[in-house]
């Protein structure tokens, strides 16, 4: 193949990795920004965002495209509510004590994944995508649904950041992320405030894992890569920093993708490592994190 | 003073301890008087080869009712404890480890995946337990294992890519590009492959490995020369689907090279899944037909219902749960093995584990019957490797038929070990 087509090829195929990564990576981003909780179990989230997003497409009849949309609006808000109890159940206990919580979410990561072996079992199970759509450019076919998730991505992340700068809920979630004390002492309820946000990040991994799996199919054991390349994208980022995260995501991403079709894919991950490694020497609170 | 749970009498320890130790000893006495035959299974229940372990159980399952109906083995029942290795190298040898030394099995079998039979097999050789492999690998034959490893249930990937050398070379194009796992299973490919093309005057241009836990292929496709006459592609683990899916979405609807796969890369996936229509008219290598060929052995019907697989290859219950159907057949095919070795040794226990492999290397002709319902087959005592023969099916319709047919011969190849040899 040319150069040309070639490079297209990997930056479209970077750019899909790179828009499920800033969804998956945001949520992260998030509860650490506001709860300064490191949640382990951020990738499970992710995973049970795709396996209940079979469940309800096959249990829901007609059209792929209804299913499919059904399992959007589904999938994600089970899994919020399901953060939400832990939250509750869990971090909220430990008074969100960083290393303890730390400990607690590793404990989370494996009771959802072995609920979810035991309940869903151990098959990779297909979800058909919403459209059959295909794009045949001169030198290559193209998944037109692989673009639609970079659209989508785009969408759910404009929206998050409306969210956070215009609305009131963001402005809570902002002053509680400055200071604690202060907003509770201004009349803040702290301990909704970090429900709703761990909810809200879980629920965007579930959302990412909603649109990836027409590509890559649900499996129990699929959430440890995104946690692993989440965590990257965060600390290149820097934690908190939901800008910082979105450009980290699109570094990583691009990067990934066209590291590993003109080399090895082994190959992006070790400098992904060692691009993760640097940020840590020379600048530990990340790109764009602030100072601590 | 009282007595009671807290200050029992003394008549009243001994008459508890007695009932404990009956209650202990009692299951060793029931055991002793059936006294069944007890084969371990290792068994990929989850992790990447769970596809493979489903029916890899259900097939067992199944021959070991068929032989315990027909009377058991010498005479005894015969039970199978199936222990999950998560298809996990690690986890596979304390597996073996565990089956024979805890739960007193007298042999293990059933191990697919070859890291997994590579972590295992030294393990085996250590307890000097019978490990009987139903991988495909030609770890076997090729002398890196031990004495105690056997494969009598499948043919090699050795094998089985000699004979489908000569057929795509002939057929199908003399440029190859191979896609393959990354690990011992697809090297196998990309070396007797290469090799084999070869000598039928071929060339392989491109060796395109995978690591075995990717989920996303795309961005291996562009390696792909484009003067790629016949693509070779064997893929495995949970990915496979989304690997034929991007497939076709890479070629679209634009030239394409011929597709020569082996059935790995969809095994228990449904060939008429939306999206890979791109597959018709590709060619596949099958050891067993998962459609049910128009001239199938007689035995062919009675083994699917044994098993509960429809002619189509999926489960009678339910359609969209597609078999492993060119490689369960191993484990039926061991089991059988397993009987006709130790009938012929006069197997009685543990103690005779060695005489038990002495009579497996002595087998060698295995005629066509219900014990075999792949076809007859050959074992090679010196390489501990069996041989059968292959077949080739064609996409048509979203169906695979059956369109060629290989013989026994074509696939052997000259001995790299005498195993019989070797000290036990």
């Amino acid at each position: 193949m040319a150069f040309g087509p070639f490079l297209l090829l990997a930056l479209m195929e970077g750019l899909v990795t790179a828009a499920v990564l800033a969804l998956a990576a945001s949520g992260l981003s998030l509860v650490f920004g506001v709860m300064r909780v490191v949640n382990v179990a951020h990738g499970e989230f992710y995973m049970l965002g795709a396996v209940l997003a079979w469940a309800v497409t096959t249990m829901i009849p007609g059209p792929p495209a209804l299913a499919f949309l059904a399992a959007v609006l589904i999938a994600p808000v089970l899994v919020a509510a399901l953060a939400a109890a832990a939250d509750g159940l869990i971090l909220k206990r430990l008074n969100y004590d960083p290393e303890a919580t730390i400990v607690a979410t590793i404990g989370l990561l494996y009771i959802l994944q072995q609920a979810a072996l035991s309940l869903y079992g151990p098959n990779a199970n297909p979800v058909t995508a919403p459209f059959e759509w295909r794009i045949q450019l001169p030198w290559f076919g193209y998944s037109g649904y692989k673009l639609f998730v970079v659209l989508a991505a785009g969408l759910v992340l404009l929206g998050l950041w409306l969210f956070m700068t215009r609305t009131k809920a963001g402005l809570v979630m902002r002053a509680t992320q400055v200071d604690r004390s202060t907003a509770q002492a201004f009349g803040i309820n702290v301990d909704r405030v970090y429900m709703g946000t761990f909810a809200l990040g879980a629920g965007l991994a579930a959302l990412a894992g909603v649109l990836i799996v027409p590509i890559q199919q649900a499996q129990y054991l699929m959430g440890h890569d995104p946690l692993l390349l989440s965590f990257i994208v965060v600390i290149i980022g820097g934690l908190g920093s939901l800008r910082g995260t979105l450009i980290a995501a699109l570094v990583i991403g691009l990067s990934d993708g066209v590291i590993s079709m003109f080399f090895t894919p082994t190959l992006a991950k070790i400098l992904a490592t060692l691009l993760v490694a640097m940020v840590l020497v020379f600048r530990p609170q990340g790109l764009f994190g602030a100072r601590a | 003073m009282t007595n009671g749970l807290l200050h029992p009498t003394r008549r009243g320890l001994l008459l508890a301890g007695g009932a404990g130790l009956l209650t202990a000893a009692l299951p060793g006495y029931v055991a002793a008087q059936a006294s069944p035959i007890k084969i371990g299974f290792q068994l990929h229940r989850t992790g990447i080869g769970a596809a493979y372990g489903r029916w890899y159980e259900r097939t067992a399952q199944a021959a070991l009712k068929a032989i315990n109906d027909a009377g058991g083995i010498t005479g005894r029942p015969v039970e199978i404890l199936f222990e999950d290795d998560a298809t996990d190298p690690k986890r596979g040898s304390e597996v073996v480890d565990k089956l024979t030394q805890s739960d007193g099995c007298d042999l293990v079998m059933g191990t697919l995946f070859s890291h997994v039979v590579m972590g295992s097999a030294p393990r085996a050789g250590e307890l000097k337990v019978p490990y009987l492999v139903c991988s495909e690998g030609y770890h076997v034959a090729s002398g890196a294992l031990n004495r105690w490893t056997l494969q009598p249930g499948i043919t090699d990937v050795r094998a089985q890519i000699s004979t489908m050398a000569p057929w795509v070379s002939q057929n199908l194009g003399k440029k190859v590009t191979m896609v393959f796992p990354d690990y011992a299973f697809g090297h196998d490919h990309r070396d007797f492959f290469t090799a084999a093309i070869q000598g039928q005057g071929g060339e392989v241009i491109a060796q395109i490995a995978v690591p075995p836990t990717e989920t996303s292929f795309t961005r291996y496709f562009p390696q792909i020369p484009a003067e790629t006459e016949v693509l070779y592609h064997v893929m495995v683990g949970p990915a496979v689907l989304t690997f034929v899916k991007e497939l076709g979405e890479f070629y679209g609807t634009g030239a394409k090279p011929q597709l020569f796969g082996f059935i790995d890369s969809l095994e228990a996936v449904d060939t008429a899944t939306p999206g890979l229509e791109f597959l018709e008219g590709s060619h596949f290598w099958e050891a067993h037909p998962r459609v049910k060929a128009a001239d199938a052995g007689e035995h062919e019907a009675a083994y699917r219902a044994a098993v509960g697989v429809d002619d189509n290859g999926a489960s009678v219950s339910d359609a969209a749960d597609v078999s492993t159907y060119s490689h369960m057949f191993s484990t039926w095919e061991t089991l059988y093995f397993i009987k006709q070795a130790m009938e012929a040794a006069g197997y009685t226990g543990p103690a005779d584990r060695q005489k038990l492999v002495e009579a497996m290397e002595a087998i060698s002709d295995l005629p066509y019957g219900i014990e075999r319902p792949q076809g007859a087959k050959r074992f090679n005592g010196k390489t501990h490797q069996v041989f059968g023969s292959q077949n080739i099916s064609q996409v048509q319709g979203g169906k695979l038929v059956k369109v060629h047919t290989t013989t026994i011969d074509e696939g052997l190849y000259e001995d790299a070990v005498d195993y019989t040899t070797m000290s036990f």
